[in-house]
């Protein structure tokens, strides 16, 4: 009998903390058959960040290392310029990455350090119980936009690959999801695209992936997928933002 | 023997360079040494001041509050330092700049008409220098000869072209001063 | 050859000789020449030179260059120094060996950016969150820092813990004769858990989050054990005078030095005052404290804040002796003439002899 369907192994043999639906198994297993299929288990380093993914290293069967919340492309920075050699990739959510590490993020990109940010938009804060994101959208309900969310009072989604684009020091931007099977397809093409492009040593390469949260967002499975492609492209609309051969 | 001396002007007038090269001339010498440069806030007004401590032995501090030496380079330093001066103090003025009638009485003085020297080797900018040398004949902090023979060395690389008007603009303020 | 150096030059040197690979700083006064320094002398070297967004930032790019095992230091001043409390905690979590310098000025807030003593209680009781500790070493002279700076690479990555260098302002500004003569080529400690890529061996992680409880108290325990360690044979400091000594100051940094000042005028008046100088503000050198009280019964705390360091004496001498204080925070650095007065005045009145 053929096999066509294996863990990858770069993955350790450990079952997922994740909630039914979430997104985020999807992208710990993809960003590994990308590491494995490339060859990279002896060269990678794994930035690890606060929050739902926070537990990757259970799971990633290379080196990896805790950041404090939002401190993830600062402390990739300080691995990637002692070891040029390495593959060195953080993985951030959008609280990590567009609210209180922006600062580290915008600098690494814009120093255009040679390393990759995973970078896991759920629009909510997971891991704390469902509070507003920087990217939750205008009127969506959260723990803490009880009644919506009212830019008046908290402001707009952030756009993390525009802005970053304005930055020289970035090199390859992308959004993409992984809400259905072509669209997975294509998000681990990104990954593996900017990776490439870390090894390239072209610059500062950042997949934005959209991935649900049904849990969060208090719907099913299926219907997170389907929002995601309904209403979440809308302010966050999938495709290359920003790529310099 | 410990004297405590600070060095004060305007920004650009070299008044951390002379600070810094009599501390390395007596560092030469094998004397402690501190050098304290005023820093911050100050230094972005256009006013600049160091403190240079020399000492047969240990210094347990670089600051002074009352010195015994005064260089002062402008009106405003000398105004501000001449009160901190301790009595029986020398203050060492660019009299080219400083109006002196309000000195203290309980202080010696020391005008160099540093301006209408520094005409004579043909260029402004090595005021302080003749101003260092007359400061060292008047205090005998320490040795000129030795000073002169380490110029090349206490300048540093860089300036090696300059050693020639150095020497010449320290030799000149020392010789300004009557034994 | 002595050179004449300021404080944050010496430091910067001294650690490019005790082989510091990375240096993450961002600007602050009064400890700007020493990032300076290592922009130009670290890019001449081709190692790591990176001026940060942040202090949070320079912190967490230590971080990163720890766990890859590479010598890091980043510095900053007593603002700078509360943002980089985070990371402090982290990389002592982790058990990361990393060189942090404060060049301690006039607070709280803005302050001012005057020299000052008054970050001493956040240095020695690590300062973040959590039950950690940090070695704080705190040299005097610019010359001691080509000792403590080699000294505190040495400790960092001998127990894997953050090292705290605290100077301040007047240390890095002023500047002294220094050879570094005294510096030997770094040793080599083996370091098992770097992250290195996990070629040929079972992949590692470097990590503070513990959930169950039972093993983070097991980590926190284990840490503890190695503070005890830490204060068991790193204790460090200077006896001054002390052998007849009716009355023995205690002072660190720049007010030790100054209290030197002190005490020599004092000698000349027959006052017998002697100082203890810890050079290791944390582990704080208590047991000479406790020896000292079982002959001395006047003891005297000077800093340059509103009474940190005293807390340290009052939990060494746990009741014994009485206890002076005179502090000066804001900033300002009294001077010898000034202290050899207050601490005279203090001899007597606690002698009870009538003051000449």
């Amino acid at each position: 009998m053929k096999k066509i369907y294996t863990r990858p192994k770069t993955m350790k043999e450990a079952h997922f903390h994740y909630c039914p639906g979430c997104g985020h198994g999807i992208i710990n297993r993809l960003l590994m058959e990308v590491v494995e299929e490339m060859g990279l288990r002896d060269k990678a380093i794994c930035v690890a960040p606060a929050g739902c993914g926070m537990l990757l290293y259970n799971y990633f069967d290379i080196d990896t290392l805790e950041s404090a919340h939002g401190r993830g492309a600062a402390v990739a920075t300080g691995i990637k310029r002692v070891r040029p050699e390495n593959l060195v990739f953080s993985y951030q959510g959008d609280g990590d990455l567009a609210a209180i590490g922006t600062a580290e993020g915008f600098h690494a990109a814009n120093r255009g350090e040679q390393i990759t940010v995973i970078f896991v938009n759920n629009g909510v804060y997971g891991m704390t119980g469902g509070q507003m994101a920087p990217t939750t959208l205008t009127n969506q309900v959260t723990t803490t936009t009880p009644n919506g969310r009212d830019p008046i009072l908290a402001g707009h989604p952030v756009r993390i690959c525009e802005v970053f684009s304005m930055l020289d020091g970035t090199t390859y931007l992308e959004r993409v999801a992984v809400n259905k099977p072509a669209a997975v397809v294509k998000a681990k093409k990104a990954i593996k695209k900017a990776f490439q492009y870390q090894l390239d040593g072209k610059g500062f390469s950042l997949v934005e992936i959209l991935s649900p949260c049904p849990t969060n967002w208090k719907m099913g499975p299926l219907e997170s997928c389907r929002w995601i492609d309904d209403v979440m492209t809308k302010q966050f609309p999938l495709g290359v933002v920003k790529d310099i051969p | 023997m410990m004297t405590r001396t600070i060095f004060s002007g305007f920004g650009g007038q070299g008044v951390l360079s002379m600070g810094f090269t009599l501390a390395n001339a007596a560092m030469l010498e094998g004397k402690y040494v501190t050098y304290l440069p005023s820093y911050g806030v100050e230094v972005r007004g256009g006013t600049a001041n160091c403190t240079v401590v020399v000492s047969d032995e240990e210094i347990a501090s670089p600051v002074a509050s009352e010195p015994e030496f005064v260089v002062a380079m402008n009106q405003p330093s000398f105004n501000r330092f001449q009160n901190i001066l301790s009595s029986g103090g020398l203050i060492c003025v660019n009299a080219s700049l400083v109006n002196t009638d309000s000195v203290r009485m309980d202080i010696e003085l020391l005008s160099i008409p540093t301006s209408e020297l520094a005409e004579k080797l043909g260029t402004i900018k090595v005021g302080n220098m003749i101003i260092l040398g007359a400061f060292i004949k008047a205090s005998g902090i320490i040795s000129f000869d030795a000073m002169i023979k380490n110029l090349a060395e206490l300048l540093g690389e860089g300036k090696s072209k300059l050693i020639k008007l150095n020497k010449e603009a320290l030799e000149m303020g020392f010789d300004y001063v009557k034994e | 050859m002595k050179k004449l150096m300021s404080g944050n030059a010496a430091l910067g040197e001294a650690a490019i000789l005790s082989g510091c690979m990375c240096y993450f700083g961002y600007p602050i006064t009064p400890q700007n020449e020493l990032t300076e320094y290592m922009a130009k002398r670290m890019n001449e070297l081709g190692r790591v030179f990176i001026q940060s967004e942040s202090e949070i930032a320079a912190i967490n790019m230590v971080l990163g260059a720890s766990a890859t095992g590479a010598r890091a230091m980043t510095s900053s001043s007593s603002p700078g120094m509360s943002l980089k409390q985070e990371g402090i905690s982290y990389l002592a979590a982790d058990e990361l060996p990393a060189v942090v310098v404060d060049m301690v000025r006039g607070g709280p807030g803005m302050g001012n950016i005057s020299p000052a003593q008054s970050d001493y209680l956040q240095a020695t009781r690590g300062g973040g969150h959590g039950d950690y500790k940090t070695i704080v070493l705190a040299p005097g002279s610019v010359q001691e820092l080509t000792e403590i700076v080699p000294l505190a690479f040495d400790l960092a990555d001998q127990y894997r813990n953050p090292v705290i260098i605290l100077g301040d302002g007047m240390l890095g500004q002023m500047m002294e004769p220094v050879d570094f003569d005294n510096i030997k080529p770094p040793k080599e400690y083996p370091k098992d858990y770097v992250l290195t890529g996990a070629e040929g061996r079972p992949s590692r992680m470097i990590r503070s989050l513990l959930f169950d409880t039972k093993e983070e108290e097991e980590h926190n325990w284990k840490l503890v054990r190695k503070y005890h360690r830490m204060q068991q044979n790193e204790i460090r400091y200077e006896t001054f005078l002390i052998d007849d000594a009716e009355m023995v100051v205690v002072a660190y940094g720049i007010g030790a030095r100054i209290a030197r000042g002190a005490i020599k005028r004092l000698r000349q008046d027959n006052i017998k005052v002697g100082m203890v100088r810890p050079i290791t503000a944390w582990p704080f050198p208590a047991p000479i404290l406790q020896e000292l009280a079982k002959t001395v019964h006047e003891f005297f705390v000077f800093e340059m804040s509103a009474g940190q360091l005293i807390e340290d004496v009052r939990l060494a001498l746990a009741g014994q002796g009485h206890i002076h204080f005179y502090g000066r925070p804001g900033g300002v650095v009294p001077t010898p003439v000034e202290l050899y007065r207050i601490i005279g005045r203090h001899y007597y009145m606690a002698s009870g002899r009538k003051q000449p």
